[in-house]
């Protein structure tokens, strides 16, 4: 066997005016984890969609262990042994897994379903693959690490040989992308090849054999992954340099700018708070960061402080006590807030530009007027962020889901950093965003330090909230387990803590494995040997965490799946 | 004023209901929301008076009003799978055009304005089962009925069958639950549109027939008097389960034969014939007051 199991050859596709895929060659090796790399708009996901059968190439051929092959359709790829897990779940929440496997490929007695082969087929697979999970689990009850799996026994079950997984790691925890990543080597080891797609180096650098970078439809660089620097990639992705791991100068804090005392919020669950008395202060000047697992409070911190969640204890702004207060008032008395889902909670996707910008201007002049808002004055504003702050779109009018993700990032951060607030919260300022974009965020939140303003940063990110911070504080079950000056900020000691190892002592081998749970951030910042080192520190204890966070996220998409349903 | 006779009567009533809230369950299922029950089955009404009328088989009128209910759904399959139209919309259109058009087609083809009825025109008769009519009171209230009730109690299991034992009935219900999803496996999700919303317009058909060969042998302009809108409301109800779609298709049988049977008691009709609507209402209360307690509980434990 010594054909490419893919090789996609001189690929070419066009949407009008733009080149998406320009004479692409790509060939993957039988039995390896192939990445293929590059920033949104490269034009990777055209080129799997192309292989999948989804798009059909203006020119080009694709060849699958040597046979050429034309797929008009994604049955067709699939009959041939491709399979695809697309962005977002294909998951039909209400039905047991098992349903979820068959569905299109179901096994028959007499004309019924039959369900018992369907689930001793499905729990074989799912026994030989080592996965968590039983057949007749309801898939909306399941952590998102979870139904990924079963994204993937849909494939395994329908024979593929050949998997795509499309930016596989965007909705998961770093435990969990180091699950996924397991079970993928374990795929990679019996004889499937695997293709993934993503745009974050560690990722790249963690699990696979060998890389592919795309830019503006190109191939920048292809080879094996072990000979190739991570500043080499991240170069091909954007074509300049890019420096992925600076660490910002230090601020000058000054006065406490946002004082919280023994904050409690109630948790899901009775019996655990989501936040446990966490008492912290933010000076003027001065970037505080929060590191964690997803899922340790965090979230509800930003909340509670934001005044989206009730909770107890006591929120003071400068000299102003905000507990009780509601969100208007709060943001009225010093506090912007940059909130984790930007699609959800901090932009209406549908609205326009101009209307997502003047959002939290709009109750005083110059935009509201006697009453009414003025169209001339919002748009001037909106045109203001636009141009400082780079955002790409259309223009002013166009709808905010038009931007890609950087964009629609840059837009909040361009309108929460325009109120001038002495207190910032952000939460995950550069999830989903491209490389390049990384850097100017963070340029222009240490820029708002050093005015004077104080920052509380939340990042699943280990290296954003290092380089970043001037203080590092680290969150586990609710609580402020650790603190850490930036001079003492060291990722070893911070991923320990991470996973519940602080302040008591654990053994040294729990240490390395908390560090691979939390594998994305370190990697980050450890640079490349300790990189892969890292990466396969996968043990029990990053699994239990795992089990921690999954936990947590299982409540919320059960919870809305039922709303749904209903 | 609770006897046999009463729930007899309420079996009857509820057929029509049934008929069409199955049908609605059936597109619900598929992710189709189909208002357009009242006017499908208005024109399965008209359709089977006329079939039966001008061949002289009741069963041909039931085979005219099946197969006028399922080419009269074509225009909202057209316009909701083909054209991506608004369901709603679309169903509004639906339901006004039925009354407009059997109104028209009624003076064209029977030359009479109103409604139009006659001794000669075959009903359907009612079907005694034996041994089963022998059994006292269950016999009064379960034999007798027209050969479309008992389709109608059929069709209840048939439909519990094929969705949720059959393939085809696991790939609708993805098909309703995540389109994008089940398109990715291959399944046609607009086959399947069309394929619940004509099933669903026979049903209708079906129902018109019970409504006007059934329960009376009459047609009569705008006949179906909301029955269709009743059969929306059991949908949601039944939470789209055959047998959810059953239990409030009971409840809304009972209250019209409840309602009648208030007329006896020399109640004025303007207010006993209201009856069914207000179980309606306060079934859309409960519904809803249940809807939002779930909610409510949803957000204090989301957030």
């Amino acid at each position: 066997m010594t054909q490419p199991a893919v090789q996609l050859t001189g690929i070419v596709k066009r949407f009008g005016e733009l080149l998406a895929n320009d004479h692409v060659d790509l060939t993957v090796a039988r039995g390896e984890i192939h990445a293929l790399m590059g920033e949104n708009g490269a034009g990777k996901s055209t080129l799997m969609s192309i292989l999948y059968g989804l798009l059909r190439p203006d020119a080009g051929t694709i060849a699958l262990d040597g046979e050429p092959v034309v797929f008009d359709s994604a049955a067709r790829a699939i009959a041939a042994g491709i399979g695809m897990v697309q962005q977002g779940f294909a998951l039909f929440d209400s039905m047991p897994v098992v349903d979820n496997v068959i569905y299109g490929a179901e096994p028959t007695r007499r004309g019924l379903l039959d369900r018992r082969a369907a689930t001793a087929a499905v729990s074989e697979l799912v026994e030989r693959h080592g996965l968590r999970l039983a057949p007749t689990d309801r898939v909306g009850d399941l952590p998102i690490g979870v139904r990924q799996q079963v994204e993937i026994l849909k494939l395994l079950y329908r024979r593929a040989r050949v998997l795509i997984l499309d930016e596989p790691t965007a909705v998961l925890t770093p435990a969990e992308t180091e699950q996924l990543f397991t079970v993928l080597r374990d795929l990679a080891a019996d004889g499937h090849t695997v293709l993934l797609v993503t745009h974050k180096l560690h990722e790249v650098t963690a699990v696979s054999d060998t890389v592919t970078v795309l830019r503006d439809g190109k191939v920048t660089m292809t080879g094996p992954t072990s000979a190739t620097g991570r500043a080499e990639l991240a170069s091909a992705m954007t074509g300049r340099e890019v420096d992925l791991d600076r660490v910002y100068p230090a601020g000058q804090p000054g006065a406490e700018a946002l004082t919280v005392t023994g904050l409690t919020v109630d948790g899901r669950a009775a019996g655990r708070p989501a936040v446990d008395d966490v008492s912290l202060s933010v000076r003027a000047g001065e970037i505080v960061g929060i590191a964690g697992v997803a899922g340790n409070g965090q979230t509800e911190l930003v909340a509670a402080i934001a005044g989206l969640l009730p909770a107890r204890g006591s929120v003071t702004v400068g000299e102003r006590e905000l507990s009780g207060l509601g969100v208007a008032r709060r943001r009225a008395a010093g506090l912007a807030h940059i909130p984790e889902d930007r699609a959800e909670v901090g932009a209406a996707p549908g609205a326009r530009l101009t209307d997502n910008l003047a959002t939290g201007f709009h109750r005083r002049p110059p935009l509201l007027r006697k009453g009414f808002l003025r169209s001339g004055a919002m748009r001037t504003h909106a045109e203001r962020i636009i141009e400082r702050f780079g955002v790409r779109a259309p223009g002013p009018s166009a709808p905010m889901r038009t931007l890609s993700g950087g964009n629609q990032q840059k837009a909040i951060l361009g309108r929460e950093l325009t109120h001038e607030a002495p207190v910032l919260l952000v939460e995950q300022p550069t999830r989903g965003v491209d490389i390049g974009a990384v850097v100017g965020i963070h340029t222009e939140l240490i820029a708002y330090r050093d005015a004077g303003h104080a920052v509380l940063l939340v990042s699943a990110e280990l290296s954003e909230v290092l380089g970043l911070a001037d203080r590092v504080l680290v969150m586990y079950e609710g609580r402020v387990v650790a603190e850490f000056p930036k001079t003492e900020a060291d990722p070893h000691a911070i991923g320990l803590a991470m996973a519940g190892g602080a302040p008591r002592g654990v053994a040294g081998g729990t240490a390395e494995d908390s560090a691979g749970g939390a594998a994305g951030g370190v990697a980050g910042a450890a640079g490349g040997d300790e990189a892969d080192v890292v990466g396969d520190a996968t043990g029990h204890a990053s699994e239990n965490m795992a089990g921690d966070t999954a936990g947590d996220t299982t409540g919320d998409a059960a919870e809305d799946s039922g709303g749904g349903a209903a | 004023m609770i006897d046999a006779a009463l729930f007899s009567s309420a079996l009857g009533a509820l057929t029509p209901i049934l008929l069409a809230a199955l049908a609605g369950a059936l597109c619900q299922r598929a992710g189709v929301f189909n208002i357009s029950l009242e006017g499908t089955m208005l024109v399965g009404c008209f359709a089977g008076v006329a079939g039966s009328w001008y061949s002289g088989s009741v069963w041909v009128g039931v085979l005219t009003a099946l197969l006028a209910g399922t080419a009269y759904s074509l225009i909202l399959a057209v316009g909701t799978v083909t054209f991506a139209g608004d369901a709603i919309v679309l169903g509004v259109a639906v339901n006004l055009l039925a009354v407009g058009l059997t109104s028209f087609l009624i003076q064209t083809v029977f030359g009479t304005r109103g409604s139009f009825s006659d001794p000669t025109l075959p009903g359907l008769d009612p079907v005694e089962i034996p041994l089963l009519r022998d059994v006292p009171f269950l016999g009064e209230v379960l034999s007798g009925h027209s050969a479309l009730v008992y389709v109608s109690w059929i069709a209840v299991p048939v439909l519990a069958l094929v969705l949720y034992r059959l393939p085809v009935g696991l790939r609708l219900r993805g098909v309703g639950e995540r389109p994008e999803a089940a398109a990715s496996l291959g399944v046609a999700v607009d086959r399947y549109r069309y394929g619940v919303i004509l099933a669903g317009g026979a049903l209708c058909g079906l129902a018109g027939a019970q409504l006007a060969l059934g329960n009376v042998t009459m047609f009569s302009e705008n006949m179906t008097a909301g029955r269709g809108w009743i059969a929306v409301v059991a949908v949601m109800l039944g939470r789209a389960l055959p047998w959810g779609v059953l239990a409030a298709s009971v409840l809304f049988g009972l209250a019209e034969a409840f309602g009648f049977r208030l007329q006896g008691i020399g109640l004025p009709q303007q207010a006993t014939d209201a009856a069914p609507y207000v179980v309606t209402l306060l079934a859309l209360f409960v519904f809803s007051a249940r809807l939002r307690s779930r909610r409510a509980t949803r957000r204090t434990t989301v957030t």
